[in-house]
């Protein structure tokens, strides 16, 4: 069968077309003029197709093929230069086809109101599409975000917004945040947002702003729609910068920026954790800044209870790698600070207190883990990897929120030795060797002496050990009942437990700061991801577990504190944690808060100066506070 | 639509031939009289004197008897007058015009001859038919240079199918060769593939014309798909042609009919068929060789398919070797002494801009570069150009300060983008052109308009009316500044006047003058200062393609449907050149840097260079497969490169006259090219909506070119695109409809944003 290339007009057409006009056409001359109408058609089909070629464009035009006509001397083909494509209908009766041709009413068209679309000025916009050659590095992306103009829906959203973040009203910025973190049609304004939060840096002085920031840092960093890519790094830094600068509203030390780093070291660890893949090397470059801050003596204590924040958040590792190897030189500044009891240290050394529990929480649950992760490989992993995979589902389930989620026992796999060592001097951890538990748990007892200890003698009647997963199913295997957990407990650490001798009523009285009620997410830097954890388990098996706690009666395990029992009068407290300080001192580390309730202070928001060791009026929060935390320090007053 | 079509000749004619050479007729609006102007007609541009050689008699004879059979007697009056020949000189020539008149006619010779008929045509404006029957008769000549038998009638050219054989047999000729070829060593096989394609052609012409219609489709049917994918396009055409009242006014079959196709074969490839046919007594296809075909024998290798393909392509065949021997001046020339006022004065001369200075203190001679001259440079004064004003120097001087702060591009350097989208541009835009300082940008638009913009802060000011004029202090110092309307200023300027698709659009290197030309067959300048248009200049009579300026201003080229290009001077209504030997329409034209040399591109596949002293075409290019749009040289003047529909660019050596480098990469036509300033890079805007940038430098230097391949021109291409290909960059659906690197080599693409 030939292979139709071409339209053909048929000879009964052209023979109706003549009738039309009066002619009448032998069957001959038809089929004639069918084929060279045919031709010429050709002709002018092809001959129209320069002029598209040369207009740049890919649609052939009614104009085009009028234009290859004109040349060709033949009378233009007029009314078919429409936009629209014209209706080609049939008609039922007798077999008809044909092309709508409607009159149109030109008075009508002449004075209709509605002006056509389309006639807008001709207009010439720039704009740089490539830099330097680069510009679509994004992968995921055909249309590269620079040449993508915001529309006004997206400019709209941009405005409302941030005006909605930044500004007054609480549950606007609730609600905008909310959308933010589960918009997906925002992708083109993240550049813009990532600008935003840039600008933490020139509102240093507004916590509340910050607070703010951070909390658009949260959302972006949790809505799934978003690929951030290179945008991490500007936000990590974004973020950095509250955990560690010595922001302008520190100087006012009614200030809490303390909460604020906890926050964002807090939301540092989440990033890191789930967007940490998106940059190379991040994990190192956060782990070089903190050190760098940290081995500064220059730089304020608030400076340096973030960069333990950090390394807290950033996981045991973190901890062991950078702060562990750099406490005996840290040490000796903080404890002048601490040992200075003049007026005017007075609130050099309320700071010295904060870093002192910051870098306690953070050791504590260094030993927690390695012990741990000892336990782990000395009982082989058939016991511990069901819990494990237990417990990250608990975490998932119950903290979809800002809580990391559940720590790895191994650190992220960067190739920390290669990095460190091209890392330069001034990295302790260049030289890094593991130290066994025993030892470490020995220098750490130095330090802090009784303190140290006593954490972990109370922690497990609140869910035990800091790690969700592993240690439970031990737990649960081991002690049906809940009234001695702590014997099974400690009997896990026996290095722990043997050296140590101290009376738990001393140091006892809850160390947080009560959670700010606004911000549900916001936990105390220290608590950091054992928070969400170990609540989101304690709080399945509370109910057996309180009274058990309460009674505390499994202290009695314990040998008598050496100390004795404070006078507890309310105004005055004082107290003292023994720990052998390298041969320096051998009475331990005195914590004495000896201030006299004073009117300003019951006027302060309480938080204020909530880090001021142990706040009397505290234990008339509920219960219930208390068994979420893990600082299970209190009082049984 | 072809331009021998009777009823529009009569248009041509009353352009073609105005007799007086009106050299000054215009009003001197460029305002630098040149040293001396190009010969301001195509006349003079060959010689003149001396006797008429034997073949240019035949051919004079030749035209005599075309006219004499149109009844054109005053015509034929004044050319035997003009001419000097004799009646029975012609008489006797004619007798023996059938037979005799074998002989080679070189370019040289036929473009005289076109300047000779030009001479007479113009005595007698009715007899136009003439100059254009003598474009193909000349191309038809120019194409003829073995030693076939010339047919020197002009009739006989016409009816050149009139011979035939049986119709039924055809077929079996053609399948006898397609057999012999197809059982001969591979080597050879190759190079007798090239037969294929014009024997079918030509084969089936004869069938058409012969009224074999039957016969005719059957054998297209039998062995079109035969053919090399490359040639689809011509061959839709073909098949569509079924009577011999079609051969009629077709382009593409005119070409055929009075072009020779010209193959390139080794000599024992050459032996093998001669062989065959010659045993098999084969006498139709060695009739059709001996008409048709022009076999370029060269001793050697035969090549390889790849190298084959490489080269074909073209309407006609490839270009021969001797075409491409011409010596071409290719070096660039020498920069004028400027003196450059030292760079404590940086600040003031950035800040105006425009405006004289005389400044006395320090001043630094520079172009101790340009000092040596280039060996294959042109003579200074090759070719007149105008002198430089005191504006042209201060915008010299600007060019070497920018070009200091030029980034040096490579590959590890690529240029930033800009893109300039049009917005809106519902009425099409079809051509684009930044000045070279990259101040303005020019729109030309489908709906007839020509937009200007000012890329800068700085607004589009008219000059005032002359009344105002006449009431500004002339002697001031900022006369140029007070001269200006501020009233009249406004971002964008649109120049009406005219009546078809504006295809082409140059702005003069001193950016007071714009160039634009269009379908409606005119070229037109536009004044920059008034934003009115100056000149029309008519010529072309039918679209005009594209239209460029020389890189020294006073001349451009323009090119279009009428398959010429033609060189003008701003101040002349007539061309001084008229650039004939396309087969096909005439897409695109550019000049060679220093402004000697002009090259073309064509619907015909081919790229030819011509030279602007004397008219002759230098180079012809072959090896694109589809019409190509964009042609650039690189800013050395050795280099060309041209992208076509095909989506290849295609890199020539112009000194050698070789191709040298083919990157692939683009999905559609490109239409406009661009190398960076310094030539390290090579810039591509396609209709695929992408830029794709090349490494020009690695492309030329790899190119080994040793005394053999010169000579064969048989080049061996690498295929190294993909290493090439330093960078793909998408727009959003705008097709880059064009390039241009800023003097400091920042890419400017241009484009209209396409949104269905």
């Amino acid at each position: 069968i030939e292979e139709r290339r071409f339209a053909e007009v048929p000879r009964e057409s052209i023979k109706l077309m003549a009738e039309s006009t009066g002619v009448e056409l032998s069957e001959e001359v038809a089929a004639l003029l069918a084929e060279d109408v045919c031709y010429r058609l050709r002709e002018a089909t092809q001959n129209s197709s320069q002029f598209m070629r040369h207009a740049k464009r890919r649609k052939l035009s009614v104009e085009d093929f009028n234009r290859a006509l004109r040349w060709s001397n033949t009378e233009t083909v007029c009314g078919y230069g429409a936009q629209d494509a014209l209706p080609f209908r049939p008609l039922k009766e007798g077999e008809l086809f044909f092309v709508e041709d409607r009159e149109i009413n030109l008075v009508e068209l002449a004075l209709a109101t509605n002006i056509p679309k389309g006639c807008a000025e001709t207009m010439v916009r720039v704009h740089v599409s490539y830099l330097d050659g680069k510009g679509n590095l994004e992968p995921q992306g055909t249309v590269p975000t620079a040449v993508q103009s915001l529309s006004e829906d997206l400019l709209k959203y941009y405005q409302q917004i941030t005006r909605a973040i930044l500004g007054e009203d609480p549950h606007l910025m609730k609600v905008a945040l909310i959308d933010l973190q589960s918009n997906s049609k925002i992708a083109a304004l993240l550049p813009y947002f990532v600008y935003v939060i840039s600008g933490v840096k020139s509102v240093s002085h507004d916590l509340d702003q910050l607070n703010r920031l951070l909390h658009m840092v949260k959302s972006l960093v949790q809505n799934p729609y978003l690929y951030l890519g290179s945008y991490v790094r500007s936000l990590v830094s974004s973020v950095m910068y509250c955990i560690l600068e010595p922001l302008a509203a520190s100087i006012n030390p009614l200030n809490d920026h303390w909460t604020l780093r906890d926050y964002a070291a807090l939301l540092l660890s989440h990033i890191f954790w789930t967007h940490g893949d998106l940059v190379s090397g991040l994990y190192h470059q956060i782990l070089l800044s903190l050190q760098k801050v940290l081995s500064d003596p220059v730089r304020p204590l608030c400076s340096h209870y973030g960069a333990v924040v950090g390394l807290h958040a950033l996981g045991w590792k973190a901890v062991e790698r950078v702060l562990y190897p750099h406490l005996p030189a840290y040490w000796a500044n903080l404890q002048a600070v601490l040992d200075d009891y003049s007026v005017s240290n007075a609130q050099v050394k309320a700071d010295g207190h904060k870093v002192y529990g910051a870098i306690l929480v953070a050791v504590e649950r260094l030993l927690k883990m390695k012990a741990l992760s000892l336990t782990l490989a000395a009982e082989g992993s058939s016991a511990g990897l069901p819990g494990t995979t237990t417990g990250a589902v608990g975490f998932r389930e119950n903290s979809p929120g800002l809580s990391p989620p559940p720590e790895p026992l191994s650190e992220p796999p960067l190739g920390i030795a290669s990095h460190l060592q091209a890392g330069g001097a001034g990295c302790q951890w260049e030289e890094w060797t593991p130290v066994s538990l025993p030892a470490m748990y020995c220098e750490l007892y130095s330090f802090f002496g009784d303190s140290l200890a006593v954490r972990f003698s109370t922690d497990p009647p609140l869910g035990g050990a800091p790690p969700p997963g592993p240690c439970q199913p031990l737990e649960g295997r081991k002690e049906p009942a809940s009234s001695a957990p702590n014997l099974e407990n400690t009997r896990k650490m026996p290095q722990l437990t043997a050296s140590m001798n101290i009376s738990p009523r001393q140091d006892g009285s809850p160390r947080m700061e009560p959670q700010p009620p606004s911000l549900a997410a916001t936990v105390p830097g220290r608590s950091l991801s054992r928070s969400s954890s170990s609540s989101s388990v304690s709080r399945s098996r509370s109910s057996s577990s309180r009274p058990g706690r309460s009674t505390s009666q499994s202290r009695d395990i314990f040998p008598k504190s050496r100390f004795p029992l404070p006078q507890a009068g309310p105004p005055a407290f004082s107290f003292i944690i023994g720990g052998r300080q390298m041969g320096r001192r051998c009475l331990g580390r005195r914590f004495q808060t000896s201030f006299t309730p004073t009117p300003p202070l019951t006027t302060l928001p309480p938080r204020a100066y909530a880090h001021k060791l142990p706040v009397i009026g505290r234990v008339s929060k509920p219960v219930r506070r208390w068994t979420c935390s893990h600082y299970s320090l209190h009082l049984p007053l | 639509m072809a331009a021998v079509q009777d009823g529009q000749m009569e248009l041509d004619a009353e352009k073609e031939t105005k007799p007086e050479i009106l050299s000054d007729g215009t009003s001197n609006l460029s305002g630098n009289t040149a040293s001396g102007t190009l010969s301001s007609s195509p006349l003079t541009a060959a010689p003149a004197g001396g006797a008429p050689k034997m073949e240019d008699q035949q051919t004079l004879i030749a035209v005599l008897q075309f006219l004499k059979r149109n009844k054109l007697t005053d015509s034929v009056e004044i050319l035997r007058r003009e001419a000097g020949l004799g009646e029975d000189q012609e008489d006797s020539q004619a007798t023996d015009g059938s037979g005799g008149g074998k002989g080679d006619v070189d370019g040289g010779d036929a473009n005289s001859l076109l300047s000779r008929v030009s001479i007479t045509s113009a005595a007698a404006p009715q007899s136009v038919i003439i100059f254009h029957s003598i474009i193909f008769f000349y191309s038809y000549r120019f194409g003829k240079v073995g030693g076939a038998d010339d047919q020197p009638d002009v009739s006989v050219v016409l009816s050149a199918y009139s011979q035939q054989g049986d119709p039924s047999l055809y077929q079996v000729y053609y399948s006898g060769l397609k057999n012999f070829i197809e059982s001969v060593l591979d080597c050879h096989r190759a190079e007798l593939s090239q037969l294929f394609y014009p024997l079918f052609v030509h084969m089936y012409l004869e069938l058409v014309y012969n009224n074999h219609e039957n016969e005719a489709k059957a054998f297209f049917e039998k062995f079109s798909g035969d053919q090399e994918c490359y040639y689809q396009d011509d061959l839709r055409v073909l098949c569509g042609l079924t009577k011999k009242e079609h051969l009629k006014g077709n382009e593409v079959l005119l070409d055929f009919r009075t072009s020779r196709f010209v193959l390139r074969i080794s000599r024992d490839s050459y032996q093998l068929l001669k062989r065959h046919l010659q045993e098999r007594h084969n006498n139709q296809i060695w009739n059709i060789i001996q008409e048709h075909l022009y076999i370029d024998i060269f001793d050697g290798m035969p090549r390889s398919k790849s190298q084959i393909d490489s080269m074909s392509g073209s309407l006609a065949g490839e270009g021969k070797r001797e075409v491409n021997k011409a010596k071409v001046f290719h070096g660039l020339l020498k920069e004028p002494e400027i003196e450059v006022p030292l760079d404590d004065e940086d600040d003031e001369a950035e800040n105006e801009e425009g405006k004289p200075k005389k400044k006395k203190t320090k001043k630094d001679s520079l172009g101790s570069k340009s000092k040596k001259q280039d060996p294959n440079a042109p003579q200074q004064n090759r070719i007149p150009l105008p002198e430089l004003k005191d504006s042209d120097k201060l915008d010299k001087i600007m060019y070497m300060k920018e070009s200091t702060k030029r980034i040096r591009l490579g590959p590890e350097n690529l240029p930033s983008i800009c893109f300039y989208t049009f917005l809106n541009a519902y009425q099409g835009l079809t051509a684009v052109d930044f000045t070279d300082d990259s101040s303005l940008l020019a729109g030309g638009f489908a709906d007839s308009t020509v937009r200007v913009w000012s890329v800068t802060p700085k607004k589009l000011r008219k000059v005032k009316s002359a009344a105002d004029l006449n009431m500004i202090d002339k002697e001031s110092d900022d006369v140029l500044e007070r001269i200006m309307d501020e009233k009249t200023a406004s971002e964008s300027k649109i120049l009406y006047g005219h009546s078809g698709p504006v295809y082409g659009v140059s702005f003069s290197p001193d950016r007071n003058y714009l160039l634009s030309s269009s379908e409606d067959g005119t070229v037109r300048l536009w004044s920059l200062l008034t934003f009115t248009c100056l000149v029309g200049y008519k010529g072309h009579n039918y679209p005009v393609w594209d239209t460029q300026f020389s890189p020294f201003g006073y001349y451009f080229v323009s090119g279009g449907h009428d398959r010429v290009a033609r060189l003008w001077a701003t101040d002349h209504y007539q061309p001084l050149r008229i650039f004939a030997g396309h087969l096909a329409d005439v897409t695109c034209t550019r000049f060679h840097p220093n402004s000697n040399y002009v090259a073309t591109g064509s619907t015909d596949r081919t790229i030819r260079l011509w030279d602007v002293l004397n008219g002759n075409c230098v180079r012809i290019f072959t090896g694109h497969k589809g019409p190509i749009h964009s042609l650039a040289f690189s800013p050395n003047g050795k280099f060309l490169a041209s992208g076509s529909t095909d989506g290849r660019v295609l890199l020539w050596d112009i000194g050698h006259g070789l191709m040298i480098g083919e990157l692939k990469g683009h999905t559609d036509t490109i239409y406009s090219l661009k190398f960076s300033r310094d030539g390290e890079i090579l810039a591509s805007g396609s209709m695929d909506n992408t830029v794709r940038l090349w490494n020009s430098m690695k492309a030329f230097d790899e190119v080994e070119t040793d005394d053999f391949t010169a000579t064969t021109g048989h080049i061996h291409l690498p295929d190294n695109s993909q290493e090439l290909l330093l960078g793909t960059y998408h727009s959003k659906s705008t097709p880059v409809t064009h390039l241009h690197f800023t003097r400091r080599n920042l890419l400017l693409a241009a484009g209209a944003y396409n949104s269905q």
